[in-house]
């Protein structure tokens, strides 16, 4: 294409598009400084004892000084959610496929899962605690709290496979087994990755929750173990700095499992697909 | 040139019903007879139980009364038949019914994937079919790049790779352009010639069943039964210039006659 007058570069498209992305990433962290700064302005002009609210230099320093206390809790909370959600993931993608077999099964069962995914986990957690040794307990809460999203997501998305693939793959005499692995569960894959998503900061969620039930009167050493032992305590830095372990901890986990979810449906799901326009 | 050779029909349909469970009525007392080799178009207006038809000869759904004979497997029990008639048949229904997770050469490798057919064995099978349907460059895409033609074409793929004898096909072009649509018509028909395979065509476009099919079957609504059945004596290979040619416009005034009055009958 040759133009007789000059013309200016044509503009560049992918250049807003990165300075959005910039934004994104930019005004977060700024509403974050802005409100340490606040916090830290607050601490310091009233003047606010350390047990009732450490500034958050003071929260960092207890970070690196309990670092050897708060490492081993971090751990241990890390490994019961993770086995929690491996659990939830094995067990709940089990009985949908189980429920999806079998008729008879899901009307047995499925009602009763509702009943473990309704009822409070705080009020089930004493109970546990009774019956199975500490770090069993702990983890049940976590699964019980985490398998639920990924049973009702993978029943969804195994009942929502294209009736007319399904006929396709009657056509060609397929078996139970072959419309299962090459037809359903690759259909119920995406409802299966957002529920595995929810239940990774459920598993969380069950951990902690079993954990402060617990209460003292555990042998535990979790990061909500220390939450409840350092409000005893009145060591307030250390609750502040065990606090923000357990969000940064959500956060990671959160993103590892979008991540996880995109790498997995970026060829073909219309959910991780980017498009130009 | 194809003669509507006298031969054995390939299926039987014989005093064919079929009720669905809500009561309705979709064929009563249905006779079709296919046979080898020719090009038919169940031709009717929406809901006339063509596709239903289609469905039974595929063994998709069982007819509430009647018969339904093959010429091959006659005697086979109804399993064997099935499993039998699995490469006998190549479906394509209205939509491209593409599973999105795999790549062209996936969709179009499944029927023999569920033959039991291993990768390594199948790759010649389904290059060759995917060269047929111009889409050999295409291999390795995902469904969702492609456009809605190119995806029906896919489709077509899948349902030629067993290399069956008889190729159903449901509404295949109704949601694509105009333009698209007469570009598969013609592909389709060079298929047809080139593969010999029986191909029977449900459509409720005059135009299309005109320019595509040998012989022309129009279906009353409600409940479905054969009304009419026009026999399309004209010469393949048909092109562009059949399009506008005066035999054509005499066919489509035919098929078009009788379908009004398939429409007057059955309302």
């Amino acid at each position: 294409m040759s133009s007789p007058h000059p013309r200016p570069p044509p503009p560049q498209p992918p250049q807003p598009e990165r300075r959005e992305r910039a934004l994104r990433i930019v005004l977060p962290c700024a509403v974050l400084a802005l409100g340490i700064v606040a916090w830290d302005l607050v601490v310091r002009l009233k003047g606010i004892p350390p047990y009732v609210l450490p500034g958050p230099g003071l929260v960092a320093q207890t970070l690196v000084s309990d670092w050897p206390v708060l490492s081993g809790s971090l751990l241990t909370t890390l490994m019961t959610t993770f086995e929690g959600l491996a659990l939830a993931v094995i067990g709940g993608i089990g009985l949908a496929v189980l429920f999806n077999q079998s008729r008879v099964l899901e009307y047995s069962l499925y009602p009763y899962a509702v009943i473990l995914q309704v009822t409070p986990i705080v009020a089930i957690a004493p109970l546990l605690l009774i019956y199975l040794p500490q770090p069993a307990a702990v983890l049940a809460c976590a699964w019980i709290v985490a398998f639920f999203p990924v049973l009702a997501n993978t029943t969804l998305g195994l009942n929502s496979v294209d009736h007319n693939l399904i006929n396709l793959f009657e056509l060609y005499g397929a078996s139970r087994w072959q419309i299962l692995a090459h037809l359903k569960l690759p259909a119920a894959l995406p409802y299966m990755l957002g529920g595995i998503r929810i239940a990774g900061g459920l598993a969380l969620i069950g951990a902690v929750v079993a954990e402060i039930a617990a209460g003292t009167a555990g042998a535990g050493s979790g990061l909500a173990y220390r939450i409840v032992e350092s409000g005893y305590r009145l060591n307030i830095p250390r609750l502040f700095a065990a606090l923000l372990l357990l969000s940064v901890t959500g956060i990671v986990l959160f993103f590892a499992l979008s991540l996880v979810s995109h790498l997995v449906l970026r060829r073909w799901h219309e959910s991780a697909v980017t498009r130009e326009s | 040139m194809r003669t509507v050779a006298p031969d054995k029909p390939i299926v039987a349909l014989r005093d064919v019903s079929k009720t669905f469970p809500n009561g309705v009525v979709a064929l009563d007392g249905f006779d079709l007879a296919v046979r080898p080799g020719e090009f038919l178009s169940l031709l009717g207006p929406s809901g006339c139980g063509k596709s239903t038809a289609l469905r039974l000869i595929a063994g998709l759904s069982a007819p509430s009364s009647g018969t339904i004979t093959w010429a091959s497997e006659a005697g086979m029990r109804a399993r064997a038949r099935r499993a039998g008639a699995a490469s006998a048949i190549g479906f394509v229904f209205q939509e491209p019914t593409l599973m999105p997770w795999a790549t062209v050469f996936g969709n179009v490798q499944l029927p023999l994937r569920l033959a039991g057919v291993s990768a390594g064995k199948a790759r010649p099978q389904v290059m060759e079919t995917l060269v047929r349907v111009g889409l050999a460059d295409f291999a390795q895409v995902y469904p969702r790049e492609l456009s809605g033609g190119m995806r029906m074409r896919v489709s077509i793929a899948r349902a030629l790779v067993t290399q069956p004898k008889l190729l159903l096909m449901d509404e295949p072009f109704a949601a694509l352009d105009e333009i698209t649509r007469f570009k598969l018509n013609d592909d389709l028909l060079a298929l047809w010639q080139s593969l010999g395979k029986t191909v029977v065509f449900v459509t409720h476009s005059v135009f299309e069943s005109v320019y595509l099919s040998s012989r022309i079957v129009v279906m009353t609504p409600r409940p479905g039964r054969v009304h009419a059945d026009l026999a399309v004596d004209a010469v393949y290979p048909r092109d562009q210039s059949f399009r506008t040619s005066a035999q054509y416009a005499g066919f489509c005034r035919l098929a078009s006659e009788a379908l009004a009055r398939a429409m007057g009958e059955g309302a």
